[in-house]
């Protein structure tokens, strides 16, 4: 264990004496003591040190050797490291060459609440600025699509259709056929009471085409593919692909965003269908299977239920809410910093800024639909 | 072929820089910058870490916009050119990033031939003829499909220049070379800047704070003072080392030696 003693020499030298083993295995050591010993020696001109029976030591003595010679300095008393092993001395000697730096500590300081309401607005602004700057960029891309001149690589553009439409049939599938069986069964457990079951099929059918099957496919994609955009492009960011791009001469807004918008606003309506599909197909589950319906009736009453409208009303919210994911997921990977913490919160960013988007859409999309009388 | 011609008045001079002022934000990094850099120069700017040294180059090549001042290319006003002028300017550069930058999802022939696609008429068969070329200048004969992470960092470093110098610049730019290469690979990358030089004719500028490299290729170049905020002197390296007075520079170029001595 560490062990520290004093004794006073002259009236006016404090001699330290360290012994034992000082290692930050051994437990914290505090200067404490010594620093009340040199408070209750107020004629103390001069530190001195034995350190004949110090055994192994580490980092843990070197912070209370510089702990005592800050001290030291500030009383103005004089420090005498002749006593102390030459490796440590050295080491104090490096730590203390580079005096510290004027204005490199950080001062904790805590904003006013007006400042930092001030400083949120200002964020905020400049926020929605560099959004409207990319939607403004997207849009003249857009131009230069249908003009024929924007540039990218078509083998980029197959591979994303690929990656937004094929691999994300899986997740799909599972999670679309599961709404469907929810919703049976909660329509079943109230349409029993009447007698009503049959009516299943309508809700599960009516509800999956116009609303469900477009706005979980819509999220599925914004956690799948929004948040696999922003990582991507957040790490091209990183490693200067594209400011490899931008110098080269292409734009990253046509080269990298308007492919990915493209496969999603493809696949999106794709994905729609088919997620209607496994979602009165989950319906369909239940009512054959707990609620003893026949399949056939199960169809025709679905097909009686469901007209094209809703199904079409579905398909077209869809492929605006593919726009909204793969926006979301583009702008946030292009505004992500420098770093890979930077990567993840654009990643994260993404996800939630396309399901906040998705949200807002389906709202504004249900009072049109409601005032169109759709 | 070559990049863009610089006809201008001045002697040969292939960028001029005047006032220049670089800032993030209300943050100045540098003020009152004035150089030129002449065709056939190995021009180096140097300077400590955190000097500014990247951002000037982001500046040159158009990544970032000046605070302040002008960059020219010839007698091209870079700074106010318009989208089609800029291209044109930008496609008779070349950039070699840090970490070599080269797209990911492309193999190394195709991070080259995208560049020939888009600016030459060549046919797919005559693109991937000169990317192999490309990568044998810098040593990578054979790798045309590997991909960017099945490779080394050096080999990632050496590629990325093949892909500067797949439209044949008249000016290539090099952000910190040697930067995680051997001693060896860098004095490689060195020769083969000095090669390019001589047999092209190509304009090099390098950001360095390698000595060895300094000394070995620069023709001509600048040191960027922290403290001060500006350039504090201009010339071939080895004159300022011979005739420098200003401690600062005498400190770097001899890796603090005079400041013990």
């Amino acid at each position: 264990m560490n062990q520290v003693s004093f004794e006073r020499v002259d009236n006016d030298i404090l001699l330290i004496r360290f012994a034992g083993r000082w290692q930050l295995s051994g437990g914290a050591a505090s200067s404490g003591a010594i620093e009340r010993e040199m408070q209750a020696f107020p004629s103390l001109a001069r530190v001195a040190f034995d350190a004949r029976d110090l055994g192994d030591w580490d980092s843990s003595i070197l912070t209370v050797l510089a702990r005592v010679s800050d001290l030291c300095r500030q009383r103005h008393v004089a420090l005498d490291p002749d006593g102390l092993p030459a490796g440590i001395h050295r080491l104090l000697d490096l730590a203390e060459a580079v005096p510290e730096r004027v204005g490199a500590r950080k001062a904790v300081r805590k904003a006013p609440v007006l400042e930092r309401i001030g400083t949120g607005a200002i964020g905020v602004a400049d926020s929605v600025t560099a959004m409207l700057d990319f939607l403004g960029h997207m849009t003249v891309t857009f131009v230069r699509l249908f003009g024929m001149k924007a540039r990218y690589r078509a083998s980029d553009l197959w591979l994303l259709i690929q990656q937004c439409g094929a691999q994300a049939l899986p997740i799909v599938t599972l999670v679309t056929f599961l709404v469907g069986v929810i919703l049976a069964f909660v329509g079943a457990v109230q349409l029993k009471q009447f007698g009503a079951q049959i009516y299943v099929a309508n809700l599960v059918g009516i509800a999956m085409t116009r609303e469900m099957g477009a706005m979980m496919t819509a999220i599925l994609m914004a956690g799948r593919t929004g948040a696999a955009f922003a990582a991507q492009l957040g790490t091209m960011k990183v490693t200067q692909e594209i400011d490899a791009l931008t110098t080269a001469g292409f734009s990253p807004m046509e080269f990298l965003v308007l492919p990915r918008v493209i496969a999603l606003v493809l696949m999106m309506p794709l994905l729609c269908l088919y997620a209607d599909f496994m979602g009165i197909a989950g319906g369909a589950a239940i009512g054959v299977g707990t609620l003893h319906l026949s399949w056939t009736t199960y169809v025709q009453q679905t097909a009686d239920a469901v007209t094209l409208t809703d199904t079409a009303g579905g398909v077209f919210k869809s492929s605006v809410y593919g726009v909204l994911v793969a926006l979301a997921g583009c702008l946030r990977g292009l505004q992500s910093g420098n770093s890979s913490a930077a990567v993840g919160d654009a990643a994260t960013s993404a996800v939630v800024t396309g399901i906040v988007a998705i949200i807002v859409a389906c709202g504004i999309f249900s009072v049109v639909f409601y005032v169109l009388g759709i | 072929m070559s990049g863009l011609d610089p006809v201008g008045n001045s002697a040969k001079a292939y960028i001029t820089v005047r006032d220049l002022t670089m800032a993030y934000g209300s943050f100045v990094i540098m003020r009152d910058m004035a150089f030129t850099i002449n065709q056939g120069d190995v021009f180096i700017i140097m300077g400590g870490s955190g000097s500014g040294k990247s951002t000037l180059l982001r500046h040159l090549i158009g990544l970032n916009q000046p605070a302040r001042g002008e960059i020219f290319y010839g007698n091209q006003d870079f700074t106010r050119a318009d989208a089609i002028q800029r291209e044109q300017i930008l496609r008779g550069t070349g950039v070699l990033f840090q970490s070599g930058a080269l797209w990911s999802p492309m193999t190394l022939a195709e991070n080259i031939g995208l560049l020939l696609e888009e600016y030459t008429d060549l046919s797919p068969a005559e693109i991937r003829e000169v990317a192999a070329l490309k990568l044998a200048l810098v040593g990578l004969k054979g790798f045309e499909d590997y991909y960017p992470s099945q490779i080394s960092g050096g080999m990632q470093k050496r590629a990325g220049l093949a892909r500067a110098m797949a439209l044949d610049p008249g000016i290539l730019f090099f952000d910190e070379p040697s930067s995680g290469l051997d001693p060896i690979s860098a004095r490689l990358l060195d020769e083969l800047i000095l090669d390019l030089r001589d047999s092209l004719g190509t304009t090099v500028v390098v950001v360095t704070h390698d000595l060895a490299s300094i000394f070995t290729i620069g023709t001509n170049s600048i040191f960027l003072d922290a403290d001060r905020k500006t350039i504090s002197a201009q010339g071939p390296p080895k004159e300022l080392l011979a005739h420098t007075q200003d401690p600062q520079l005498r400190s770097f170029l001899t890796r603090g030696g005079m400041e013990h001595s």
